[in-house]
């Protein structure tokens, strides 16, 4: 799960890394109810899903109130990389001395959890590793110990020189850390660790990407998910056990396991055709959940074909037979189907789909239904 | 003579009495496989299909000879099962087990390999030396004796390349699905370097996956040092960018992970990338002529 800005910073408030004071508005009347609890200037920053936002103006500073309620009215209005501003984050301004960069991360190559600092913050770190490596000084933490006093020190001491300074640096990666550990989180990136002209170090942005996987001993953090920006449907497919990810194209696929699912948008993309989602129905399918995989399906209205890839393993082939056979029954589905189904109970299927005098189109392997789906899909 | 299991392997299925677990053994055996054992802690003393279940990975190993574990246990407690395992002194374990935390599997991967162990998984389909022994969850009729190794990260898309071997008449020396996770005991690598010292193994199949630097670190490996024919595939040339990891990931490695990366690391070791399943097969005919 990926954190906005200011989900980010409650978590780092938490934990003790120190942020400016900010509030997060959803509309210009919120601004307006709190602005004036604020020491000017303070910056309005929109809270979208995408990077870039400072260079679509998306970032502005404000010396005083009028000028934070034009603004705020103005960012709240617009769209960035076609996404609407749905919220902005109301910040007090940093008086920045310098600009570095902090960020930890899971490491897969090492299979370690992984500390990052640079001088040059601010930037894109992509580029920065890109252009002079040298530049970020990389530090893999102990599997079992993991960060250590020593290596917070050693880690200052690149970045700054100056030892009271270092100290509060020191301290912003130990809390950053346990930050990270306790919430379960593969990124946690700062950038820029601000050092203001007194001498304070604070996060003046802020990224966090937790682990899907360990939310189920997190509940607290799941009300950090934010509605305004999630897929409505990829949700709804998460709360039944499916894996969705909607995409451009017109041609719905529904496969099992995550690997075969992409070789079938592969295969169709091979094939000239274009794919409408990622759908994976995962291991052990019920019918229920080829029956909402299908209707899923069908609310995306760019569809003109469904391809169905079923290589069972775990997976049985009768239970998508009867899944799909229940899928026509409740639904109104006068779409062209293929369907590819093999492996653990085929035959069985086979029978029930025969009995069903379903109008599918069955085929035998997923070349060739990457090949008709992408026919039909074209009429 | 295949890899890491043979028809004397002696199995462990920790997770037992669960749904997966218990239907999953009864294949393995069916299979052929020896399942020795299973562990459910609290419920010793009962059986699964007439297999002994101790409440301990450590009673399993005295009592039974179980040499390999093939863990199906919750992913809440997953961990600490395959922790259990290599304690007790199993070397061979398999985690079937998908959605265990990352920061669990950093601790648990470390554990591992200072008991001298070697881990499958997690989040994989097991693995299975044909005709002798299958751990996990692999459909065990598609597969067939013979000359390739297969390493794959994911399931159902080794299941559709392994069927198209086997149609074509190429069996299988051993097939290992090394699961999709950031985080997995053996990578491609690991277990390339078995496949290099394995006579029966003349080929061998990379089913790689979008994410990470595996199938770079693998091309690599190949170029430098590994005397076989490899035929790759990589599923998601056409995926959309939040399934892989943010940028920050790409930092450490140089690499964004992408199909085009990894197709040209095999390209650059000479590793012919198959555009579809099917083609693997067709690409390996040729290589064994």
């Amino acid at each position: 799960m990926k954190l906005l800005e200011y989900a980010s910073k409650a978590i780092l408030t938490k934990y003790g890394v120190p942020v400016k004071k900010n509030h997060l508005c959803k509309s210009i009347e919120e601004v307006q109810g709190i602005i004036d609890e604020f020491t000017f200037p303070v910056v309005v920053k929109a809270q979208v899903p995408v990077g870039g936002r400072g260079k679509a103006g998306g970032i502005k500073l404000a010396k005083d109130k009028g000028e934070a309620l034009n603004i705020a009215q103005q960012i709240l209005g617009m769209e960035i990389k076609g996404i609407p501003v749905k919220k902005v984050l109301i910040e007090e301004a940093a008086r920045i001395k310098s600009e570095l960069y902090l960020g930890i991360v899971l490491d897969r190559a090492t299979k370690r959890n992984i500390i990052m600092v640079s001088k040059e913050g601010g930037v894109e770190i992509e580029e920065v590793a890109r252009t002079h490596p040298d530049a970020i000084i990389k530090l893999s933490l102990h599997p079992y110990l993991g960060l250590q006093d020593f290596e917070a020190k050693y880690l200052s001491y690149k970045i700054v020189s100056e030892s009271g300074v270092a100290n509060k640096v020191q301290y912003f990666i130990k809390s950053l850390y346990r930050a990270y550990l306790e919430t379960d989180a593969q990124l946690a990136e700062i950038n820029p660790l601000v050092v203001e002209e007194d001498g304070n170090v604070i996060a003046l942005d802020a990224k966090i990407i937790l682990d899907d996987n360990a939310l189920f001993r997190h509940q607290d953090l799941e009300s950090l998910r934010d509605m305004d920006y999630e897929n409505i449907e990829e949700l709804e497919a998460r709360s039944k056990g499916l894996s969705y990810v909607k995409l451009d194209g017109n041609i719905g696929c529904c496969v099992n396991g995550a690997g075969l699912a992409m070789a079938t948008m592969d295969i169709i993309k091979l094939y000239g055709g274009e794919p409408a989602n990622f759908l994976d129905v995962g291991g052990s399918s019920n019918p229920e959940k080829i029956k909402n995989a299908v209707e899923l399906i069908l609310r995306d209205k760019r569809v003109k074909a469904i391809l169905i890839n079923i290589f069972g393993g775990i997976t049985r082939c009768d239970d998508v037979a009867m899944g799909l056979v229940e899928a026509y029954r409740e639904l109104n589905i006068s779409l062209p189907v293929v369907i590819r189904l093999t492996g653990t109970n085929e035959e069985k299927a086979k029978v029930i789909l025969a009995r069903s005098g379903l109008p599918l189109y069955g085929v035998s392997s997923m070349a060739e239904g990457a090949k008709l789906v992408c026919e039909l899909s074209a009429k | 003579m295949a890899i890491l299991l043979s028809r004397s392997s002696r199995v462990v299925v920790q997770g037992i009495t669960g749904r997966d677990g218990s239907f999953h053994a009864k294949l393995m055996k069916e299979y052929g496989t020896k399942v020795v054992a299973g562990v459910t802690p609290g419920k010793g003393g009962l059986f699964v299909d007439s297999i002994p279940v101790f409440n301990t990975v450590k009673d399993a190993i005295e009592k039974e000879g179980a040499n390999v574990s093939c863990i199906f246990v919750p992913a809440p407690f997953a961990a600490d099962a395959i922790m259990e395992a290599a304690d007790a002194g199993i070397k061979l374990i398999v985690v079937i087990t998908e959605g265990i935390p990352v920061q669990d599997m950093i601790k648990a991967v470390k554990f591992v390999e200072e008991k001298g162990a070697r881990m499958i998984g997690p989040n994989c389909p097991g693995l299975i030396t044909p005709d002798e022994s299958k751990v996990g969850i692999l459909p065990g009729h598609i597969f067939s004796r013979g000359p390739v190794g297969v390493i794959s990260r994911s399931g159902t898309l080794t299941y559709e390349i392994v069927s198209h071997l086997t149609n074509a008449g190429i069996g299988q020396s051993t097939a290992i699905g090394i699961g999709g996770d950031p985080v997995i005991g053996s990578k491609f690598i690991d277990l390339l370097k078995l496949f290099k010292d394995d006579s029966e193994t003349k080929a061998v199949v990379l089913v790689g996956e979008i994410g990470g630097t595996d199938e770079q670190d693998a091309a690599n490996y190949i170029k430098s040092e590994f005397p076989k024919p490899v035929v790759a595939f990589i599923a998601g040339r056409t995926a959309p960018k939040e399934k892989r990891m943010g940028h920050a990931g790409a930092i450490i490695s140089g690499s964004e992970g992408t199909a085009e990366e990894k197709t040209k690391a095999f390209t650059d070791a000479k590793v012919p990338v198959a555009k579809e399943p099917q083609e693997v097969a067709k690409i390996l005919e040729q290589l064994l002529a």
